[in-house]
Order: C-alpha cells, then sequence, then structure tokens
C-alpha cells in the first residue's frame, strides 16, 4: 500500500472528499472540499473518480515525502510547489518516485491548494465519506488536521491511466473569472429593504480573519432588517448569506450547521462555491442578484467543464 | 393541516414551510414529510433538514430542477395528513448533574432564584419532545423545559463543550452529542453516546421521541461509561 509522511502539515491540511450529504436530518453537515472543483479536477488528471480523497492545504502548504511511486497532480491556488527541491507546475500531473519529497511555501494567489494522488487517499470512511469535519472532529485522519509525523495510506489506484496530463488553459480561464460571487434572493430576502438589497450589491465586503471552513464573516455596510421579530430555527443551504443582529453578513460554508437562526438575505449560487473556497481573510468580495435561472444555466455549463476532454497531455 | 409554503431557498433547495410558531401540529407535518422522504429518497435528493416547523430539501441540479423537485414535494405534502407517525418512543437519559460535569448549575439556580437540587428535581421531573436533530451530528433540540429553569445563553459562547454535556439554553434543553462549541448553560453530562457514526442508526435520539433525564451519581456515571 503506498504511503506518504507528512514531514509539515503546514497552516491546516485536511484530508478532504465530495463530503457526506445525506445525514442532515440527523444533524450531520456534509462538509467536504472547500473548492470542490479543484478536487475533483484534480482527481481527473490522476486518473481517479472525482470523489476520490485528497488533501486540502490552507494558505500555507506542507512538506510530504513519498514512500514509492505514484502520479499526483497539484491544483487549487499556487502554493509554489517544489518536487526535491525542483518547481513543479500546477493542473498538471506528474510522477513522482520513493523517497521523493514535495515541498509546499505560503499561498501566492487564493486560499486553497489540493494534491491529489493516484488511487487516492485511503482512511476508513465515517457515514460514507472521508471528509474531515474539523468543529465535531469527524472523518480524515482522527477527525483533525494533519501534524508532523502523520503518515497518510493511499489507495491502490488502477494501473492504467498512466498518461501524464493537464488542464486546458482556458477551461481554468473559464471556471476561475474574478466576477463578483452571483446570488440568489436568500429565503427572507424580503426581511431587508430595496435600498439593504442594493447597499449588498454595490458595497466591497472584506473577509474577516475569523472565518473557517465552517463560514466566512464579512466585514462592511451594516445590512439592516425591517423586519425585527427572531426567526425560528431552520435548515440552512451551502452558500446561504446569513445576516446576524449587527447586520454583518456570514456566508455559510461547507462545515455549516445544518440549521440556523438568522435571516437569510441572499444565497451565493453553486457555480461560485468553489471561488468562496479560494477566498483569503482580507480579501475583498463584491455580491451580485441574478436570477434563479441564470445561476442553474451557469451551474450546467460549469459542470460542462469538469470532464476529461477538459484535459490535454502534458 | 394548513397548505405548506414551498420556496426557492437557493439555486438547489426548497424551503417547505407549514407555518411560523412552535406547535404539536407543525411538528407532525415535518415529522410526517420527513418520514415520507427519508423513506422514498429519490437519488436527486441530496439533504433533508427537519426543524420547528419547516423542511429543506436540498437537490443535486445535476440531476433534476427546482420545478421537478417541487412537484415531488407537492405530490408528498398532499400525502402528509394521511401518513401515521409511529408510537413515540420513551427514552431515558442517565445525567450526572453539578461538579466539574455540570459547571453552570449554580447559575442556572442563582438565575432562577432556586437551589441546585430543586434545578436537578425540575430538569429530571420533565418530560421532553424531540423536534428534531440539528446544529451539530445527533443534536436534540427540545420542547417542554420549566419555566422556572430557563436561563439565557452564555454571553461568550464556550469554544469547546464536551460530548455529552446537557444544557440549558433559554427555554430549551439539550445535549451536546459531540465536543463542539456551544452557548448553552451546562448543568450535567450523560454517559451515553449520542453519536456513533458507525453504528446503525448513528444517532440515540430521533425526531418524536420524549426524554427523560434521570439523575445518576459520579460513581454510577463511571460505572455507565465503562460498560
Amino acid at each position: 500500500m503506498p504511503r506518504i509522511l507528512v514531514h509539515t502539515p503546514g497552516f491546516l491540511t485536511t484530508i478532504q472528499d465530495l463530503g457526506r450529504p445525506g445525514f442532515a436530518h440527523l444533524g450531520v453537515s456534509a462538509s467536504g472540499a472547500a473548492d470542490a472543483l479543484s478536487l475533483r479536477l484534480g482527481n481527473l488528471l490522476v486518473g481517479n473518480p472525482e470523489t476520490a480523497a485528497g488533501l486540502e492545504m490552507t494558505l500555507i502548504g506542507g512538506v510530504f515525502e513519498f514512500e514509492s511511486e505514484t502520479l499526483v497532480a497539484v491544483t487549487g491556488s499556487d502554493f509554489e510547489p517544489r518536487l526535491n527541491g525542483a518547481s513543479v507546475p500546477l493542473w498538471t500531473s506528474f510522477a513522482v518516485r520513493g523517497g521523493d519529497r514535495l515541498e509546499f511555501g505560503p499561498t501566492k494567489s487564493g486560499a486553497r491548494c489540493y494534491l491529489c494522488i493516484r488511487g487516492g487517499v485511503d482512511c476508513p470512511p465515517v457515514l460514507g465519506s472521508a471528509s474531515t469535519h474539523l468543529l465535531t472532529s469527524l472523518g480524515g485522519l482522527e477527525g483533525r488536521a494533519l501534524k508532523k509525523g502523520d503518515v497518510i495510506q493511499i489507495h491502490r489506484g488502477s494501473p492504467q491511466h498512466s498518461a501524464l496530463l493537464r488542464m486546458k488553459p482556458e477551461v481554468l480561464d473559464a471556471l476561475f473569472q474574478a466576477t463578483p460571487l452571483r446570488v440568489t434572493r436568500g429565503p427572507q430576502a424580503d426581511w431587508f429593504s430595496r435600498e439593504t438589497h442594493a447597499l449588498l450589491s454595490s458595497s466591497p465586503y472584506t473577509v474577516s480573519e475569523n472565518s473557517n471552513r465552517m463560514g466566512l464573516r464579512l466585514i462592511g455596510p451594516e445590512l439592516k432588517r425591517t423586519i425585527d421579530r427572531e426567526l425560528l430555527t431552520e435548515g440552512v443551504s451551502l452558500g446561504a448569506v446569513q445576516v446576524p443582529q449587527g447586520g454583518q453578513p456570514i456566508i455559510l460554508f461547507v462545515e455549516h450547521q445544518t440549521t440556523g437562526g438568522y435571516p437569510k438575505i441572499a444565497n451565493v449560487i453553486l457555480a461560485d462555491m468553489h471561488r468562496v473556497g479560494q477566498l483569503r481573510p482580507r480579501d475583498e468580495v463584491r455580491f451580485e442578484f441574478i436570477s434563479m435561472d441564470m445561476a442553474l444555466n451557469l451551474f450546467q455549463q460549469q459542470e460542462l467543464l469538469v470532464n476529461p476532454q477538459s484535459l490535454v497531455p502534458a | 393541516m394548513d397548505n405548506p409554503k414551498i420556496i426557492q431557498a437557493s439555486d438547489h433547495s426548497l424551503l417547505v414551510s407549514f407555518g411560523d410558531e412552535v406547535s404539536l401540529a407543525h411538528h407532525q407535518s415535518v415529522m410526517r414529510l420527513t418520514t415520507l422522504l427519508t423513506a422514498s429518497r429519490p437519488a436527486f435528493i441530496r439533504n433533508i433538514h427537519p426543524a420547528y416547523c419547516s423542511v429543506l430539501v436540498s437537490f443535486d441540479p445535476k440531476m433534476t430542477s427546482p420545478e421537478a423537485v417541487e412537484v415531488y414535494l407537492v405530490s408528498l405534502v398532499r400525502t402528509v395528513e394521511s401518513t401515521p407517525l409511529p408510537h413515540p418512543r420513551h427514552i431515558e437519559i442517565p445525567v450526572c448533574y453539578g461538579g466539574e460535569m455540570g459547571p453552570d448549575l449554580a447559575d442556572v439556580a442563582a438565575h432562577n432564584k432556586c437551589s441546585l437540587d430543586d434545578v436537578i428535581r425540575i430538569h429530571s421531573s420533565g418530560e421532553y419532545l424531540v423536534y428534531f436533530l440539528g446544529f451539530s451530528p445527533g443534536f436534540p433540540y427540545m420542547g417542554g423545559l420549566s419555566a422556572k429553569i430557563a436561563t439565557p445563553r452564555l454571553a461568550t459562547p464556550r469554544t469547546r463543550v464536551p460530548a455529552g454535556s446537557v444544557a440549558i439554553g433559554g427555554s430549551q434543553t439539550g445535549i451536546y452529542p459531540v465536543s463542539s462549541p456551544g452557548g448553552w448553560r451546562i448543568i450535567g453530562r450523560t454517559p451515553l453516546r449520542l453519536f456513533r457514526p458507525n453504528e446503525e442508526p448513528p444517532v440515540l435520539l430521533q425526531m418524536g421521541d420524549l426524554v427523560r433525564f434521570i439523575p445518576i451519581t459520579n460513581e454510577e456515571f463511571a460505572r455507565l461509561t465503562s460498560s
């Protein structure tokens, strides 16, 4: 069984796959990769199913040693990966041999970088998923972030598909456009005035340091409610823009609670959630309201790009 | 039953709401719809989030459209009223009150101008309905707390509440099944595991259960933990 040694874990590195949907009625958050698109594409680059587990690094990457030869790909943001000291490209699969060291530094672009390994990370699935849910210590390696000295087990990959591949640059450009975050109206959109909606879509908000996989707290113009009663606790969606007392919005993210009691003015569209996963503290975000039809259209267009046709020989 | 409202909550979820106040009737409608959804569970449904009077249903837009999900939900809602509810299960939860396991017991007593024993007696003499599981894995939102021991949440939530902690938050009581941050007042701890992800079912309590708390000593807690 191939293995990876963790020499240094980086700032916050966890095992992630596409999460554990299906248990929200038991209070279990779906969790999963913060930038699921980068994980899925990384898996395609090494010949894995999209759902295989990889390593998600945050802001500062780690140093990893491979025990035996395999195929890997690095996707997401640029943490300046180096293989035995020599720079390696992102969005491209490459071979590593036993004893090779893959080192990552601090990010040069967004918040998260993914290391996908042929076969995928092997850890006991919890409710069908390897995804780490940090807040409740579920999944991954003992439900926690990786630490120095950890040994990561890798599934044996299929013997086929050893081709070296890279993403078409035009596909990457299409997937990571620097548009405002597109949102649809939230279930309590009418708790806020037309002016407040305009304020949300015309003002820059800053990502607070106090943000994590559970939610991104934003700092900016106060979003005042026109209805001032308490909202009875109800189910919440990934990407919901909820507004607590004080009017500073929070984007509910992959480790969000299954239910919540704050009104939700908007919801980030699915096709933009991977870009939420790349937001760093102090980054500026802007919002743009679009229709549900447009949101679904953008999602379908994006899904067409997540397939082997978007890869070419490296 | 009132006709529920169905709205699109996002590009991947619909919210079915039966009303906007906590009531047994709304709870039963939520429970019936949740039962129907979990029993039929078509592949396009990703998650079902029941709450006090609503059910949020998230779907995979790769497999279906919001319109089709709405049609499906409307068809289920039509049969909600005729769906039988199982007899509620009666579950006893042993609790070691106070001391290190219930660091806020004294605050709850002080807030309500009663003794520690009064809080324990009142808390353990009530019967509590599990409205739904939410917040964190297996966390029961329970109704039925006596107003005599209701206590506001902590101004600053704890960053880590130990698993098994029994707590009061306003007029609700609950149990933290896993260690997590939390702002409710901790009055005791149960040795029972409310969330055991590798067992079937993975949760001890389910929506609709009727719960009683049974006071136990430190020694009984230790014995139950080891068994």
